[in-house]
């Protein structure tokens, strides 16, 4: 055993110091090797975060959000409109929810204004989410004044700033008293934007929203589960795209790496047949080279994986925004809560290290199983 | 110590430009002597060295070390035998570039296991026996021509092996490094080592440390 790790050991330093003597191969190999780790990691991590994100966007909306319908088109929901919808079995909750976009043109974003149920605000005052934070520098006790769309001036003081948890759930949010936020956009009184309704049991949501269109003919329930399918499905169309331009790019890494790895060098070729006349064994010059391969592929792994955590949870993702960024109008910008899934670093593991150790090894195999006599001749 | 009974070896085999490189050898290589090989060029002494060092194996024939038939051995034993009982010095040196003079003499030692402290220690003497000491360092493509052939017989050193086999070891040194050379093998075979070596220089074959000489012409042994 001691000899075997000691055994290791001198391979390890000799695959050090061989690596060591074709700098310029090495690194650049290095490099495409660790590029291509990044571009997959960034999609990988860009993907699952977002979706991730998703997910908590829609744990805290309701079950089923009712809308009301004029001509085929979003509208307010009248006073005595709520009552009509009477008692449904299953629903636990039902409550009218004002809310509606704001754009700012200071620094071109939309804001979502809303007058929350489940809060207190008081009057004259708003709570900010952290995109605000950020983009205009709010902090609490802050002043802000926004222009109303009938062009009046309204001031509020900042009272406090949400937490971060999630930036896609509050980033772009201004919540403020009911009073205000009719004030503000001159909302009837009276009038909301939707009705929220909480289901507890999942198997009846549908029947509640089929009970809910034969009594108000004129609403659209839309589904929390539809939403999610959507968000799911617009997703994986993304990453789809992203993985099609990326097998490519797998593909050209594995033809490099074959040919890098099958073209032995001569000098390479030489080595190996020293090793060999000297006394190492076949199995010898394999580990050795296998250690190289896995020196080389382990550190582009890792280089690879770190430079797309940071690309994807602290420069935004710059790189991908054209890509995968179509949504982002709506959410206008947002830094995505880091998260590293232990099945996704093994999955990019194994699709990355193991291709190209087993490609590298397969001509040093054949190389390596040549008759060593033929050293004695130059 | 090394026989050989009815060697015969073939490149080729089978195929239209088949060559019988050696045709009949019966040899026994005698314990702590030197043999020198010699004869014409394409006469078998490199191939009959490859055989001798277990770097080959030969189409037909035996091959005993100390009493025990090796012939029929595999790869692995064959690699195991090599690096215990035979060190090398080719003609071409064979060092590994890039690499410095002591990190080349370790080499052959790393399948042993031996741990690298007592190997470093170990090159590190032989390298100062043989006036290197200073240059341990250095990597080998700086060293010169006779500088080079001394790491690599200390490299041939560093697993104690019993049987040292050079082939062509003055081909490319002046008389000057020839000379140095055979005072290294002299101070080798007298410390009782065998020593097994060919040549075309007159100059190593009659030089009174070779105690055994041995004539081939057309892969046979015409005169011993
Ligand atoms: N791999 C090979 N394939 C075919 N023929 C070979 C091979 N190796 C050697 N030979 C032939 O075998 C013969 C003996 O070669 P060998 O190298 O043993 O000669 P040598 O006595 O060492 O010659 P020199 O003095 O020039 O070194 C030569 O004719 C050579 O061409
Ligand atoms: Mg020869």
């Amino acid at each position: 055993m001691k000899i075997w790790i000691e055994k290791q050991k001198h391979l390890i330093d000799f695959t050090l110091a061989s690596l060591a003597r074709r700098k310029g191969k090495n690194l650049g190999l290095l490099f495409i090797y660790g590029l291509l780790v990044f571009v997959l990691a960034s999609v990988a991590l860009y993907t699952h975060a977002l979706r991730t994100e998703a997910q908590k966007v829609l744990a805290g909306t309701p079950e089923i959000v009712l809308q009301r319908l004029v001509a085929g088109r979003h509208d307010l929901i009248p006073p005595g409109y709520i009552e009509k919808i009477g008692r449904i079995r299953g629903v636990q909750k039902k409550e009218g929810r004002l809310w509606g976009y704001y754009y700012d043109s200071v620094v071109k974003a939309n804001y979502t204004f809303m007058a929350p149920r489940n809060m207190q605000v008081a009057r004259g005052e708003i709570i900010v989410g952290p995109a605000l934070e950020r983009s205009r520098g709010l902090a609490a006790g802050n002043g802000i004044s926004f222009r109303s769309y009938s062009g009046e001036l309204h001031t509020f003081i900042v009272a406090d700033v949400l937490p971060q948890t999630s930036e896609l759930v509050s980033a772009d949010l201004v919540l403020m008293h009911e009073e205000d936020f009719r004030a503000f956009f001159k909302y009837p009184e009276g009038h909301v934007t939707d009705v929220a309704l909480s289901v507890a049991n999942p198997q009846e949501i549908k029947n509640v929203a089929l009970k809910l269109m034969d009594a108000l003919p004129d609403s659209r329930p839309i589904l929390r589960d539809e939403v999610l399918r959507t968000y799911a499905s617009v997703f994986d169309w993304r990453e789809g795209i992203m993985l099609a331009l990326l097998s490519a790019a797998i593909l050209a890494f594995g033809i490099f790496a074959w040919e890098k790895a099958a073209g032995l060098s001569a000098e390479e070729k030489r080595e190996i047949g020293i090793l060999k006349a000297i006394g190492w064994e076949t199995g010898d010059v394999i580990k050795m080279k296998f250690w190289e391969g896995l020196l080389i592929s382990l550190l582009a792994f890792l280089l690879g994986y770190i430079a797309a955590y940071l690309h994807v949870f602290h420069f935004g993702s710059i790189l991908f925004e054209p890509v995968l960024k179509g949504w982002a109008v709506l959410y206008p910008s947002f830094t995505l809560t880091p998260h590293i899934d232990g099945l996704q670093v093994a999955t990019l593991f194994f699709f990355t290290v193991f291709p190209y150790t087993a490609a590298v090894l397969v001509p040093i195999w054949r190389a390596a199983t040549t008759d060593p006599d033929t050293v004695m001749r130059g | 110590m090394l026989e050989l009974t009815q060697i015969r070896k073939a490149f080729n085999q089978g195929k239209h430009n088949e060559y019988w490189a050696l045709a009949g050898i019966d040899l026994a290589i005698p314990e702590k002597q030197v043999t020198a090989l010699r004869g014409p060029s394409g006469s078998g002494k490199t191939t009959l060295l490859t055989i001798l060092g277990c770097l080959a194996r030969p189409t037909e024939g035996r091959v005993r070390l100390k009493g025990e038939d090796i012939s029929g051995l595999p790869e692995r034993f064959l690699t195991e035998i090599r690096r215990q009982t035979f060190g090398f010095i080719f003609q071409q040196f064979n060092l590994i570039r890039g690499l410095s003079a002591i990190e080349n003499v370790v080499l052959p030692a790393y399948p042993t296991g031996r741990p690298r402290k007592e190997l470093l220690e170990k090159a590190e003497a032989l390298l100062a026996d043989v006036n290197l000491g200073h240059r341990r360092e250095a990597k080998v493509e700086w060293l010169s021509g006779g500088e080079q052939q001394r790491v690599a017989i200390c490299r041939a050193l560093i697993n104690d092996p019993e049987v040292l086999i050079a082939d062509e070891p003055t081909a490319n040194l002046d008389t000057r490094l020839a000379g140095e050379f055979l005072g290294i093998l002299e101070g080798l075979a007298d410390k009782g080592r065998t020593i097994i070596l060919t040549s075309h220089d007159p100059m190593v074959v009659e030089s009174e440390i070779v105690n055994f000489i041995v004539t081939l012409r057309d892969g046979k042994i015409v005169e011993q």
